[in-house]
């Protein structure tokens, strides 16, 4: 099948691609670009490992066809801390044992960027509710919250 | 009490960074020059003879480079025991579960592996299976392994005081069938490796908890010495036991495939393969027999059980020993009888999980104690108080237990609001009616079992002062790597930031039996104290000798050096790293340490003596809204009372206890492999249900310190028992809130609904 030629803004560098079309933005990302920081968990949008955000927004990248992020905005969580800093919601993960095997971590610190973008000041129900596509089997999600919760608090400084 | 500088701190983990910028590597993530990718084909019959098997179509596949059977691997096969080694690599002669490998293909991409696959033609005469283990008892059900008659994988008994004359001497003695169900690991990344053969062996990168189990396995399987066997370890996404303590199809054919192209070979399982396939917790049937006195003592307890085993043995006579070693704690119980089988199905493997063994018949023992307590109108904590055991301890079947928090984490639940007022919060808003429910629960750390069983370290001087740090344990999240660092930290005097880990690789790291078994802290905690007390003593020969003192009086405390008796006598812990590295033509400074606890043999035969260096504690309180019209219920508060003898990182426990609480939810609530005639139903994380935050309770974590004397710095496990106590305590929850008893796991809303429904008839 004929590939397609496709540009897009990755953490800021833009790129152009000839994809085939079946292909996955997981694939382009993590085979194509080599950044292996979004994880493949189960291939099928529900564990949320391979969240990334695409303009702005979360999107499961194992769901996303490349072809779709012609001319769009991608952020995944190699583009979130800045050179050796940390992003105030990764220096939360960090002091508050946000992440125990951190196999859901890059997905699940782009969820909560996307939520704190919207709601700076979100409720525990709130961080409940937006990181709910986001499977974690080791924490039981307490220490995720409290870490989103810091880094809710940390970022008011900042505004 | 001893002051310590970096144990007992909230040190955040040491690879947090590198998660949280997803620097952290997982097997998937590696890639290497003209790799090749390893797919498996699966029988699509749960029981079948395999008449034959032709590869030519998929070898002459454009991109195929190489396809095996199962009899490329010349008979060998594995399992946990000896005389239990009965699992091929790929499925000779017959397929025991639907799913199961039945042969594998090489090629030059992921694409056309699986195109492949497709074109190998099986000839299968299908078999009539069993899926029930009851029913796999009987005389005349289908033999699903030549030895095995009435499908026995293992049984294991054990019989100590008198039973029989204690059940005519209670004031009340019941009979109960409880039941656990299917329940998967539930580890987010998937297995994989890679692998790759060359003249000097082996070389795998694998998704491995336990990495030198899968050391063992390719070394007998490719009759290589274990020199020639190097497993690299890749950060871990999650273990939990099971599939990731024993090797795989992927890991045998994917080294097979690079022995025949001479080309690195990676695997990585689709999440259908992994919930079709991969090894699960066994369900059980217990049929629980208590006695009791009208004081709420308990007399005796008989349980027979009966596990579905799946299709091979695995480690499955560990399991069956463990739901029986287990019971005599942590209630006195002075008669005890138990008849554990484990029963080979058609179905996917049963084997170790969380929480191994014991969750299960814990939950038998613990609701059914609670049943009677009711009948006899005691109260739920008054009657776990009665039969608690204190420290120290015997139990009837020779378990010794040094400390235990038991009554103290009893009686703090006992003091909270929710346990308090729970009359007043009973009725809820709408259709909600409120419940909350308690437990106490022991789970063993620093498992011993068979064979091997030690941990080790060696702990290296830089010249520079710092230190590299070599374990054969595996951090698969559970965030051993931190406390293991604040161990060597503390006995040095340094701080964390100066002490360098690697992850496991066989050909350079000691040899340690795994992670499992609630074991890491305890055992590779005692191995690191004493590497470092070895370096500590050679340095401070070295410092001794300069300053004309003795070598006992040398402290190593904040990045310095000095002679207790005279302090001005120091100088920073660098400086004598320098010295001591440059002392002569130059030395080298190496510390070595292993475990010693566990080196005891128990009697595997007959259930006696430990199973662990020591035990934990676990008291639990769980509240409840059940909604009394469609059966929903939603776990609004946890508080989980844990001995862990003393936490060495507080911030690490309370994340293991709160983990293993919400797995332990789901496995109490919703979790339940739905499988028909041996087809696994709900192969995807839609309709197989794990805890998501919306599902997740509010969990308050509450340390008991008890300070074992057998664990480094009073040490004990953190990480099972949790599993253990959170189902239990949301049954008796459940019950708080419906009035009823629910003895089948999971308790989901059509259960609540049906069985709400017949009462009111």
């Amino acid at each position: 099948m004929e590939k397609k030629k496709i540009h897009f803004t990755l953490n800021g560098h833009s790129h152009e691609l000839s994809v085939q079309p079946w292909k996955t933005l997981l694939q382009v990302i993590r085979e194509d670009l080599k950044l292996t920081g979004t994880k493949e968990g189960c291939g099928h949008g529900e564990c949320g490992s391979c969240t990334v955000l695409m303009e702005g927004k979360t999107v499961n990248s194992c769901l996303v066809p490349a072809v779709e992020v012609d001319n769009k905005e991608i952020i995944t969580i190699e583009g979130l801390s800045a050179g050796e800093t940390l992003h105030p919601i990764q220096e939360a993960f960090v002091s508050h044992s946000g992440m125990q095997c951190g196999f859901c971590t890059s997905g699940m610190i782009m969820s909560a960027k996307a939520l704190l973008d919207s709601n700076p000041n979100p409720s525990e129900g709130e961080i409940r509710e937006g990181i709910t596509g986001n499977f974690c089997r080791c924490t039981g999600y307490t220490k995720i919250i409290e870490s989103i919760s810091a880094a809710a608090e940390a970022m008011k400084g900042e505004e | 009490m001893h002051v310590y500088s970096v144990i007992g701190k909230r040190v955040p983990r040491i690879d947090g960074r590198v998660k949280v910028r997803g620097e952290a590597k997982f097997a998937a993530d590696y890639e290497m020059p003209g790799m090749l990718w390893c797919k498996i084909l699966r029988s699509p019959y749960p029981h079948a003879k395999i008449m034959n098997i032709d590869t030519s179509r998929a070898e002459r596949l454009v991109g195929v480079k190489a396809v095996c059977t199962g009899k490329d691997f010349g008979g060998w096969t594995w399992g946990w025991m000896p005389k239990t080694r009965d699992e091929p690599p790929l499925a000779v002669g017959k397929v025991r579960y639907l799913a199961e490998a039945v042969a594998a293909v090489s090629a030059v991409d992921e694409e056309t592996a699986e195109e492949a696959t497709e074109l190998i033609q099986v000839e299968y005469e299908e078999l009539p299976g069993v899926f029930d283990p009851e029913d796999a008892m009987k005389e005349g059900a289908p033999q699903i392994h030549d030895h095995a008659e009435n499908n026995v994988s293992w049984d294991f008994h054990m019989d100590f005081g008198d039973v029989e004359k204690a059940f005519a001497e209670a004031d009340l003695v019941r009979e109960d069938r409880f039941e656990t169900g299917r329940v998967i690991t539930g580890y987010l990344e998937p297995p994989a490796a890679v692998a790759y053969w060359d003249s000097s062996g082996i070389t795998i990168w694998a998704a491995k908890q336990s990495p030198y189990f899968v050391y063992r396995h390719l070394a007998a399987c490719f009759k290589l010495p274990l020199n020639k066997v190097r497993v690299i370890q890749p950060f871990i996404g999650g273990g939990f036991g099971g599939t990731k303590n024993d090797s795989l199809a992927g890991d045998f054919c994917s080294v097979l495939f690079s022995k025949m192209t001479g080309k690195p070979v990676k695997f990585v399982y689709s999440m259908e393969e992994v919930l079709m396939t991969c090894r699960r917790r066994h369900n059980m049937i217990i049929h629980n027999k208590m006695g009791m006195k009208k004081d709420g003592t308990i007399t005796a307890m008989h349980s027979r059980v009966i596990a579905d085993g799946g299709a091979y043995t695995a480690i499955g006579p560990l399991t069956m020993y463990l739901t029986g070693c287990m019971s005599t704690l942590p209630y006195t119980l002075p008669n005890f009888k138990h008849d554990a089988y484990r029963i080979f199905t058609n179905n996917p493997i049963g084997a170790a999980m969380r929480g191994h063994g014991v969750t299960h018949t814990r939950f038998a023992a613990e609701i059914q104690m609670e049943m009677m307590a009711e009948e006899l109108g005691i109260d739920p904590v008054e009657v776990r108080l009665r039969n608690a055991i204190t420290a120290p301890h015997e139990t009837i079947n020779k378990v010794t237990v040094d400390s235990c928090g038991l009554s103290e984490g009893l009686h703090t639940l006992s003091e909270h609001p929710a346990w308090k007022e729970r009359e007043k919060a009973k009725k809820g808003k709408g259709p909600l009616s409120h419940g909350v429910g308690i437990s106490g629960t022991s789970y063993l750390g620093g498992a011993r079992q068979r064979g091997h069983q030690s941990c080790g370290a060696v702990v290296r001087v830089c010249e520079d002062g710092t230190i590299n740090y070599l374990t054969g344990a595996t951090d698969c999240g559970q965030g051993s790597d931190t406390v293991l660092v604040q161990i060597i930290a503390e006995e040095l005097g340094l701080s964390v930031e100066d002490i360098d880990i690697k992850r496991v690789d066989t050909a350079v790291t000691p040899c340690d039996a795994g992670s499992y078994g609630s074991r890491v802290t305890v055992l590779a905690g005692e191995a690191a104290q004493k590497a470092a007390h070895d370096v500590k003593s050679q340095l401070a020969r070295v410092a001794a000798e300069k300053w004309e003192a003795d070598p006992e009086d040398i402290v190593f405390r904040n990045g310095q050096v000095f002679v207790r008796t005279f302090p001005e006598r120091s100088m920073p812990f660098r400086k004598l790293a320098q010295i001591a590295c440059y002392s002569g033509s130059g030395a080298v400074i190496l510390g070595r340490g292993y475990s010693q606890y566990g080196i005891e043999v128990l009697d595997f035969d007959k259930g006696l003596g430990n199973s662990g260096t020591s035990y934990s504690f676990t008291s639990q309180l769980t509240a409840v809204d059940v909604d009394m019209e469609t059966g929903f219920v939603k776990c609004t508060d946890m508080v989980i009372a844990h001995d862990c003898g003393k936490p060495l990182n507080p911030i690490n426990v309370e994340a293991q206890s709160q983990g293993a609480a919400v797995q332990g939810m789901g496995q109490a609530l919703y979790e339940q492999f739905v499988m028909d005639h041996g087809r696994t139903l709900n192969a995807n994380l839609a309709d197989y249900k794990m805890p998501l935050s919306l599902d997740g309770p509010h969990i308050d974590v509450i340390d008991i310190i008890t300070e074992d004397p057998h664990g480094p710095y009073g040490a004990k496990e953190a990480s099972e028992g949790a599993i253990v106590s959170a189902p239990p305590s949301i049954i008796s929850a459940i019950h708080d809130a419906t009035g009823v008893w629910f003895k089948e796991q999971p308790v989901t809303p059509e259960k609540i609904v049906m069985t709400l429904k017949n009462k009111k008839k």
